[in-house]
């Protein structure tokens, strides 16, 4: 049975956001790069990071380390230090920056365009979730869904996914990472990407006072960063797991294939 | 033996070069002048909406003494090659004099003596680096609108360019367009912040942070807050001086407009 599952606008606002998130990550570790530490408070206690990546000598020797909470760590060929002769002494790699050489003022170009792109890409995709019923119909759990929480858990753990009438909808698992990441984790960088404007600060200074300070907030918004790169890789793993082509084709095209339900489905539930 | 290596280290730039193409091409993007263009654009769009968001004379969050930074940080040049600074600084800028001209009704010609007789203004606020860390500390000054008013601005002034002694790229005697320079519009020039300091925490300037005169910008970041200022120039446009784009790193692909 083939069940048209992903309406335009959200086909359309999903991979504009992901063109956007790998741009943003990409030039937000390029700015990252221009100082490669991180800090709690208003302004920053540059002997008391609490967690900065550099380089150290060992044994007569350059090493990439990473420091995070006072634990330090040899990150060589990753982080601090990399490049084909282990020479460059990015804190992320050129392969992860954008662009790949040292350039700050670039990469902020890249960022605020892009940042740019997401507001207005998020904000689109709010409103029609909100007027077009998505978000109430296909995101929020349903009182059955949340009830068999556990058992949808430990369906996943033995990459066991949906078929039937099951499939039409998203099961709570999606529903629940969905929802925290495009309702907790994008706003939450998004304000604090903002909190860290000194233009902004000055008409909303409860904003950055919220988030703890501009240091605090720059923290959090590096932490979010790598939440939403956990996310994506959680995703694109599902993705693979339960039909990488009727996956990708149904958030192109719309059109989704739904297996009938097997007697061992059956059985287990 | 060798055989191996050669062949592993031919590998090992084989990958190296796979895996650098389609950075690549990111990075000829990165400086083709359209694609930058249209990157660009996204500075007008954030200064609009900032100054559509925050008010013209909203404040920069101001600390008490507890927040000032035991260490402040010192970006850019702190100790400009330049012997005519020196020789000023070695007699404490007695004789140093602040220019202000350009398209104003009185040229003015002010000594550190005379900047300090002018009303002042103190605030302990929070400088932002483009790099992305934070300083705190407490600068005395006297606001730029005072000295503004003094020369009396022309009506066609639209800007206010800082010229300063230093020039980054540490080039002795360097030629106008590689020192440093800045320039701000006049809704900044007059905002009650904007401060023409000569004292930090309680101290005359240091040399490290732009003595013996350095403007406050406190909604901007710090590159707009140009060091070892010895002239103010009000001008209409700033398209014929230097790189044309308004400062010393805007000319180098950085946003003019600082707040963000």
């Amino acid at each position: 049975m083939i069940v048209y599952r992903h309406s335009a606008m959200v086909r359309l606002t999903h991979w504009i956001g992901v063109i956007c998130a790998t741009l943003l990550l990409l030039s937000g570790l390029q700015i990252f790069n221009a100082h490669p530490a991180l800090y709690l408070g208003q302004a920053s206690d540059f002997a008391q990071p609490i967690a900065s990546i550099g380089t150290a000598q060992k044994d007569a020797r350059l090493i990439g380390v990473t420091t995070v909470f006072g634990y330090t760590f040899n990150t060589t060929g990753l982080l601090g230090l990399s490049g084909p002769s282990n020479d460059a002494q990015y804190a992320f790699p050129s392969w992860l920056t954008l662009p790949g050489y040292q350039d700050l003022a670039i990469g902020r170009r890249w960022h605020f365009f892009f940042a740019w792109l997401l507001v207005i890409d998020g904000l689109t995709y709010l409103i029609y979730s909100l007027v077009s019923g998505h978000l109430w119909r296909d995101l929020v759990p349903s009182m059955r869904q949340v009830r068999a929480l556990g058992h949808s858990i430990i369906d996943h753990l033995r990459l066991r996914f949906p078929r039937g009438d099951e499939a039409r909808q998203y099961n709570i698992l999606q529903r629940l990472s969905y929802l925290a990441t495009l309702f907790i984790v994008v706003p939450l960088l998004v304000l604090t990407g903002l909190t860290m404007s000194p233009g902004l600060d000055a008409g909303f200074p409860f904003l950055t006072n919220a988030f703890g300070g501009r240091q605090t907030a720059r923290t959090i918004h590096v932490i979010c960063a790598f939440a939403l790169v956990g996310f994506v890789i959680l995703h694109v793993l599902m993705v693979l797991l339960s039909g990488v082509w009727n996956n990708v084709r149904s958030m192109i095209t719309g059109w989704y294939v739904i297996k009938p339900e097997t007697h061992a489905h059956d059985q287990t539930g | 033996m060798t055989k191996r290596v050669d062949r592993r280290r031919a590998l090992a730039t084989l990958a190296a070069s796979v895996s650098a193409l389609p950075l690549a091409g990111c990075d000829l993007f990165s400086q083709n002048p359209s694609v930058q263009k249209v990157l660009d654009s996204a500075e007008s769009l954030t200064m609009r909406a900032q100054r559509l968001l925050v008010g013209r004379q909203a404040l920069a969050q101001e600390f008490t003494e507890a927040d000032i930074s035991a260490h402040f940080r010192a970006n850019g040049s702190t100790d400009p090659d330049d012997d005519a600074y020196q020789a000023l600084a070695q007699s404490g800028f007695k004789d140093w004099r602040l220019q202000v001209d350009g398209l104003v009704e009185q040229p003015l010609q002010l000594s550190l003596e005379e900047l300090r007789a002018l009303p002042a203004r103190t605030q302990i606020t929070r400088h932002d680096c483009v790099e992305g860390w934070s300083c705190i500390a407490k600068w005395t000054g006297v606001p730029l609108s005072v000295v503004l008013q003094r020369a009396g601005l022309k009506p066609e002034a639209r800007y206010i360019m800082f010229r300063c002694v230093d020039s980054p790229d540490q080039l002795p005697d360097a030629p106008d367009e590689y020192k440093y320079y800045e320039s701000i519009d006049l809704i900044d020039a007059f905002h009650p912040q904007t401060i023409l300091a000569y004292d930090m925490n309680g101290a005359p300037l240091g040399k490290a942070y732009g003595a013996p005169l350095r403007v406050r910008v406190e909604r901007q970041l710090g590159y707009k807050m140009a060091k070892y200022i010895i002239r103010i120039e009000a001008v209409q446009s700033f398209k014929h001086i230097a790189g044309g784009r308004g400062s010393y790193w805007a000319d180098r692909n950085y946003e003019w407009y600082a707040g963000i």
